[in-house]
């Protein structure tokens, strides 16, 4: 099964990057990246298979920098649509010329 | 005889600069404390100068014919250019060392006296040990680069003493003029240093002075022009025509500033470097003629403004520059050992004669300070018969004068004969009018010397007093300023009996010096001048025994004395029965004088012909160059970089989307370079 | 059965994240999102991952996506929504940049297979045989990583406090 787990492990992050280019909810956002990171994932379990262990002490590691990712990203929104109201990413332009 | 090992070479420049860390401290720290000064400043000179006579009577016993030069750690290691901290020892060194700090010693012990009550005082001390340090560095330094530091940092010194009360505006200016006609000088150094190098191959003195005669084709332009730039950096130094005119301007510092460095021994700087560089000058006739020619005319156009001065220090300083003329004279004909010799007794009796002022105008500020007289105590025109109220101060300045003025058996009377001699004695070869020339410039310059020394002392101690209700306060000098001036009197007699010619010794009246002195400072240096006295010997001839209007040296030494004898009495009669007033009621000169009085206008046409179109010329470069090139050229590459940001911010949408965009492109971009299409 | 147990996860997973990409409403999406990360940890244990395959379902589905549910309840996003997504253009230039990369990976993924990589570490199912299930994880996490497990136990931290700080009212 590894061609098959690494071509849908292409398939989910690929889906990841059309949705951080089509959406506008940041938190939909987050998940997107929190999708591509997990195709990532199932890539280095496929290949764990051939290659050895490490492959998911990687995994571990992943998971938990998507954790603190997690955790901080969401405490920005939290205090983006505190000032805002809204987590649209439209508003969110101050770093325009 | 016994080898000589020099004795604690290193201290005698290390303790003048202990001496400015321990004052600098004090004057940054506690500038109200005058008993540290007082002690230290005087103190690492006296104790450098008692160093240097232990080291001088050790050479004495030795017989010495190499320098010794101790190298205390590589400096400047660049390939080819290999440059030591190294000092050196020889008879020319030690002589200027014992100069230095002996002299340096006195007016150190004087200004404890002139300086009391200034608030600057430990700034003072930290100033003139620093200098100290610094013309040690000059005199003892092994090689061009160790020398260079010497020189500039005796010109720094120098500006900052001039412009020591900086926050008169005409004395901070006289400093930066000193310092900036100095540069032109200094530029000349470098570029000689350069050259040499690039000819010789090493700096250090040992090497060049050894390998010069074979290196340089004999009256070649190379050592033609080495020696020219050298000379111009002697001319900035010692204030010869044309870059003179920084040192009367430089009276404006403290009068034993004057005294130490603008007439004993920083402007002598100049005499010194060319007595150490004498093989490249002796290889070059050109360059000694141009030598003695500037030192001829400056010694008598110095001579010709000091005539009418009333201010007593600009007498004096035209003085100076007068004797810094002989002086360059006399290196320049050839006469090495003359040369340093007037060098030696000029900085007792120039000294000598401007601590005198100093005490002079000590007691005159204090006289109009008590009266609240809005006075010129610098002018002479309001001094008269001073003799009554400072009678040591009298005798010591006339014995200054007499020195200068060349009256057997003063100082003045050998060195400056013999330099004057010398001038006729070189009259041979190719040059042989021109140095005719300079030998009766010099002989009038001479006889100008007598006149304007003799006016001084009639107008400032003779006659009636002219201070107004001031005359009441004028007092004698405290001890710790008139003793002093009694030991260089003392040596203003006889520091010229170490060096009489031998035909004078052999005079009945002026050979009554014991014979044993006879031309001794002329064999002490003969190891230095060796080689240069050779070049001379072989290229030229020996020496003229007769004059070119005959007459041997002891004639013309005693027509010499007895012009300088009538002179001075003429004009003590002459100026004593005039009547005079005080400076506020006295016309202002007409005629010839007022050419004289006003220095023949050279400042105002420096001021016209360089000062003015360098000022015009960069104001121009400033509006159009600087403004309309460069500037408008900076502000270009800066609207360039704002415009081109503009058009990259115009990529900053903000919108995250079109930002994930970019990192998606980029990804792929990357992507396809790594797995290709 | 297990190829069919592969087969009906990775279309689950796949619609659980097309279903994330195109909902419009983020409670929705983020359910989505939820079944997508339940059928990875599915197809972990299948693939003999068997600890990451729970602690993916229970870390991942379980706990960080109860956080962002929160955070979508807590901003109150779970109704009155207006639609986000992008027009038909950006629609089509995302989908085909997407698609291209997807090719890309594609492909050298099935280069990889023939290049039949294999590495000299141990493989998954000799160390479950020899150290159990968590133990073989153990075994490499704590004595070859164990510098880079206390550089994530330290980012941890720190991001427990930044968190804090950053979604306080008032620092």
């Amino acid at each position: 099964m590894l061609t098959e787990s690494l071509v849908l492990s292409g398939v989910l992050f690929s889906i990841g990057v059309a949705g951080v280019m089509i959406r506008r909810n940041a938190i939909i956002l987050f998940m997107c990246i929190e999708l591509m990171l997990n195709a990532v994932n199932l890539a280095f379990i496929a290949l764990a298979q051939q290659i050895g262990i490490e492959g998911h002490v990687f995994v571990f590691f992943v998971m938990t920098v998507a954790a603190a990712e997690a955790a901080v990203g969401l405490a920005i929104i939290i205090s983006i649509f505190r000032l805002f109201e809204t987590v649209d990413i439209r508003n969110f332009n101050l770093l325009r010329w | 005889m016994e080898n000589f090992e020099p004795t604690l070479l290193g201290l005698i420049v290390l303790l003048p600069l202990v001496g400015f860390l321990i004052n600098g401290a004090v004057a940054l720290f506690t500038p109200g404390n005058k008993g540290v000064s007082t002690w230290v400043g005087p103190g690492v000179v006296g104790l450098a100068f008692l160093i240097a006579v232990v080291n001088f009577i050790g050479m004495f016993g030795a017989e010495l014919t190499a320098p010794i030069v101790r190298s205390y750690w590589s400096w400047m290691p660049v390939g080819d250019l290999q440059v030591d901290a190294a000092l050196q020892l020889d008879q020319l060194s030690i002589l200027m060392t014992l100069i230095v700090t002996g002299v340096g010693f006195l007016i150190h012990v004087f200004s404890v006296g002139y300086m009391k009550g200034d608030p600057g005082y430990a700034r003072y001390f930290a100033f003139l040990n620093l200098f100290v340090f610094f013309m040690l560095t000059l005199v003892l330094g092994a090689n061009f680069p160790v020398l260079f530091v010497g020189w500039e940092g005796v010109g720094l010194c120098s500006y900052l003493l001039i412009g020591f009360w900086f926050r008169d505006r005409e004395k901070a200016d006289a400093g930066k003029k000193a310092f900036i006609v100095n540069r032109i000088g200094d530029f000349g150094l470098l570029i000689a240093m350069f050259m040499i190098f690039a000819h010789v191959g090493t700096l250090d003195f040992v090497g060049v002075f050894a390998a010069a005669p074979e290196t340089f084709v004999y009256g070649g332009a190379v050592v033609t022009a080495i020696a020219l730039f050298l000379f111009l950096g002697a001319v900035g130094k010692s204030a010869q025509i044309p870059l003179y005119v920084w040192l009367p301007d430089a009276m404006a510092g403290p009068t034993p500033v004057s005294a130490l460095i603008h007439a004993a021994t920083m402007v002598t700087a100049g005499v010194y470097l060319i007595a150490r560089s004498s093989v490249l000058f002796a290889l070059s006739p050109t360059a000694m003629m141009t030598v003695a020619i500037v030192g001829a005319v400056t010694a008598l156009f110095a001579a010709t403004i000091g005539l009418v001065q009333t201010d007593i220090k600009k007498v004096l300083a035209y003085s100076t520059v007068s004797q810094l003329g002989f002086m360059v004279v006399g290196v320049g004909v050839g006469a090495y050992a003359a040369g340093i010799f007037h060098l030696m007794t000029h900085a007792f009796f120039k000294a000598l004669l401007f601590m005198g002022a100093g005490a002079v105008i000590h007691a005159m500020h204090h006289a109009f300070h008590e009266t609240h007289q809005d006075w010129d105590a610098q002018d002479m025109r309001n001094m008269g018969g001073l003799k009554r109220f400072m009678p040591k101060t009298w005798i010591f300045m006339w014995i200054g004068t007499l020195a200068i003025a060349g009256v057997w058996p003063l100082a003045g009377f050998f060195s400056k004969d013999e330099i004057i001699w010398m001038a006729a004695a070189h009259a041979q070869g190719p040059f042989e009018v021109v140095f005719t020339l300079v030998w009766v410039i010099l002989f009038i310059a001479a006889m100008l010397t007598a006149f304007y020394m003799t006016r001084l002392m009639i107008l400032t101690f003779h006659g009636e007093n002219r201070s107004g209700p001031g005359g009441r306060h004028i007092h004698e000098a405290p001890a710790v300023m008139w003793v002093p001036l009694a030991i260089l009197a003392v040596l203003s007699i006889v520091g010229g009996w170490i060096n009489i010619p031998r035909p004078i010794s052999a005079t009945p009246i002026l050979g009554w010096i014991p014979p044993w002195h006879t031309e001794w400072l002329h064999y002490w240096l003969a190891p230095v001048t060796a080689t240069a006295d050779n070049v001379f010997r072989t290229r030229v001839g020996e020496l003229l025994e007769v004059g070119p209007f005959g007459g041997g040296e002891a004639f013309w030494a005693a027509v010499a004395f007895m012009i300088a004898m009538v002179i001075i009495a003429l004009t003590t009669v002459w100026l004593g029965k005039q009547e005079r007033k005080p400076a506020v009621e006295t016309p202002p000169y007409r005629g010839f004088a007022k050419v004289l009085y006003d220095k023949w206008y050279v400042d105002e046409i420096y001021d016209a012909v360089i000062v003015r179109p360098v000022v015009n010329g960069s104001r121009a470069l400033w509006r159009y160059v600087d403004d309309g090139i460069v500037d408008r050229a900076a502000n270009g590459v800066g609207s360039l970089a704002r415009g081109l940001g503009w058009l990259g911010s115009r990529l900053q949408t903000g919108n995250l989307n079109v930002y994930a965009l970019a990192i998606v492109a980029g990804a792929l971009l990357i992507l396809l370079t790594v797995v290709g299409l | 059965m297990t190829e069919f147990i592969w087969w009906v996860f990775a279309a689950l997973a796949i619609g659980g994240a097309a279903g994330m990409v195109g909902g419009r409403n983020p409670v929705a999406s983020l359910l989505s999102l939820v079944l997508t990360l339940f059928s990875l940890g599915v197809l972990f244990v299948l693939m003999q991952a068997h600890f990451i395959g729970v602690i993916q379902i229970i870390v991942y589905a379980g706990a960080i996506m109860v956080l962002f549910l929160f955070v979508i309840m807590l901003l109150n996003l779970g109704h009155d929504y207006r639609t986000d997504i992008r027009n038909v253009g950006w629609i089509t230039v995302g989908s085909v940049l997407a698609g291209f990369m997807f090719w890309l990976i594609a492909r050298t993924f099935l280069e990889f297979e023939e290049l039949a990589v294999s590495g000299p570490g141990v493989l998954p199912e000799a160390a479950a045989e020899e150290h159990g299930v968590v133990g073989a994880i153990a075994m490499t996490l704590f004595d070859e990583y164990v510098v880079g497990f206390e550089l994530v136990a330290l980012l941890l931290l720190a991001a427990i406090i930044g968190a804090m700080l950053l979604a306080k009212r008032r620092v």
